[in-house]
């Protein structure tokens, strides 16, 4: 690391972390939030190291078990366990034994029997991390479950956004696109809403129901209504995969009514933020003008990914919540003193 | 609860052990660093940084270490330790590195710091300062400048209050069990 910038002392009261799984945002408190987006700060700069790895890990296996497709969010998560020391172990539906008849919870419950500590789980079903947890003794991490909740995308740009705009409060955040099928939209609403930010949503009324104005959100099916002063705009994939049948005339039409050009970054603020989960189709949802020019924070999106997963990995495993008894084995005083710094 | 050091006690040991140091590695400063390890480490290397700079008119640069996740206790304490940022403002390789730190015990935050350390580069030489030296060292780790030496019980704490990070300076050692009063400094 080079540069010239004096060491902060940084007093602030960390947070604190109990939470064996991570499956959703909506059961976060605002401080568990935060205290991810503090860790991924400090993990932050071990990836700008010219060595990138620290052994905070060390000795803990991660199992990435992936029963859809998945680049962005699977590669993350190996490099973020391969920088805390983490040995990963990854395992795709296309070449298990899924493909021979077994059965989810099976494959679960062999992979339990292999004694992982952490399990990052990315299903087509909603719930399902959740109900691997009724089973097996390992931490696990929800990387997306059907259309339910994609948590580390949430954070990871929550924690683009707060080292662009210094805040996650008092922000307009309009979320355009396939809301129906999202759960990067559903994170991000729960999130945004418990740090203090107003949402607005914005679709095709085909793809935004009437039951998203249950949320504690504002619902507009005009995009230049969502756009006018909003801090950041997170563009959705159209989902065409989940599409069971075709909510609107022609992805022509879509782009033409949606999608986000440079004409209509207008109605936004100077200095908005421009997201996306990817993988992005370009010229459907989004312009590639749009896409690659200033206002666009999509790969430092992919980069503070890293970032969030270590926090996250770290937060679940670092730890021995075990011995939190004070009359328990860590109860010895030579672990439990001053040396390490209170 | 006993006072090892009074705010006046830990100035003027401050400033001897700036002179000690400079009188010691007067041949490193030209091109040495100063780390102090959080939390209490980074206030005392910048005292020190002051300190010195008076004495020799050299200006050290100044970085910070967080140790949390080279320490070799993390699958036994819980829950996770929170993380702060280390910040090495500067290459490390082939310069003297002046390391900072509050109280000097096991060793074991020292042994972490320079598996960190050697993460970041090869440095010419690592030196380290302490203001407390309290015994009971587990690993082969010794300070090369010590502000004071404080005998110590196993189930005692040594508590520094440093201004920067607690409003008031001065060194407390009490029983774990006993309740901290900083008033006491006084």
């Amino acid at each position: 690391m080079t540069g010239r910038t004096e060491p902060t002392l940084d007093m602030t009261s960390p947070g604190q972390w109990h939470r064996r799984h991570l499956l959703a945002i909506e059961p976060l408190s605002r401080e568990e939030i935060l205290t991810v987006l503090d860790v991924a700060a400090a993990m932050k700069e071990v990836s700008q190291r010219d060595v990138k790895k620290v052994p905070a890990l060390r000795g803990k296996t991660v199992v990435l078990l992936f029963f859809e497709p998945s680049t962005r969010t699977r590669t993350s998560f190996e490099i973020a366990a391969k920088r805390l020391s983490a040995d990963t172990v990854s395992f795709s539906v296309s070449t298990s034994s899924v493909s021979k008849g077994e059965t989810f919870l099976d494959t679960v419950l062999n992979i339990q029997a292999m004694a992982p500590d952490a399990i990052v789980v990315r299903h087509r079903s909603a719930g399902a991390p959740h109900f691997i947890t009724n089973y097996i003794d390992a931490c696990v991490i929800n990387a997306g479950d059907g259309s339910h909740e994609h948590p580390t995308q949430a954070l990871l740009d929550a924690m683009t956004v707060r080292e662009r705009l210094g805040r996650l409060d008092g922000l307009k955040v309009a979320i355009v696109g396939d809301i129906l099928h999202s759960r990067v939209a559903r994170s991000n609403v729960f999130l945004w809403h418990k740090m203090g930010s107003e949402v607005w949503l914005c679709g095709p009324p085909t793809l935004l129901p009437p039951v998203f104005r249950r949320w504690p959100v504002r619902v507009t099916y005009r995009l230049e209504e969502a756009l006018e002063g909003a801090d950041v705009v997170m563009v959705l994939r159209l989902q065409l995969e989940r599409h069971v049948s075709l909510r609107f005339p022609s992805v022509r039409e879509y782009f033409q009514r949606y999608g986000l050009t440079r004409e209509r970054l207008k109605y936004a603020k100077e200095g908005v933020l421009i997201m996306h989960p990817g993988p992005m189709n370009r010229g459907i949802e989004i312009e590639s003008e749009v896409a690659d020019g200033p206002y666009s924070v999509i790969l430092y999106q992919v980069a503070n990914g890293i970032a969030v997963r270590m926090a996250v990995l770290y937060l679940l495993l670092g730890g021995a919540a075990s011995l939190i008894n004070p009359t328990g084995p860590g109860s010895d005083p030579r672990y439990l003193t001053t040396d390490y710094g209170p | 609860m006993r006072i090892v050091m009074t705010p006046e006690d830990m100035s003027r040991t401050l400033s001897r052990m700036a002179h000690e140091i400079a009188e010691k590695f007067n041949r490193e400063i030209a091109q040495a660093v100063m780390v102090g390890i959080r939390t209490r480490g980074l206030p005392l290397a910048q005292r020190l940084q002051a300190l010195l700079r008076d004495v020799t008119g050299v200006t050290l640069p100044l970085g910070v270490l967080d140790i949390t996740l080279y320490r070799d206790d993390l699958t036994q304490i819980g829950p996770a330790p929170l993380v702060r940022k280390t910040e090495l403002p500067f290459r490390v390789t082939d310069r003297p590195v002046f390391l900072v730190d509050d109280v000097l015990f096991t060793g074991r935050t020292i042994r972490a710091a320079l598996d960190e350390l050697v993460d970041y580069g090869r440095p010419r030489t690592v030196r380290l300062f302490v203001l407390i030296d309290r015994d009971h060292r587990e690993l082969p780790i010794q300070a090369d400048v010590v502000g004071q030496f404080v005998a110590t019980e196993l189930d005692e704490i040594v508590h520094v209050l440093l201004r920067e990070t607690d409003g008031r300076d001065g060194v407390v050692v009490a029983r774990r069990t006993e309740p901290l009063d900083p008033e006491a400094l006084v």
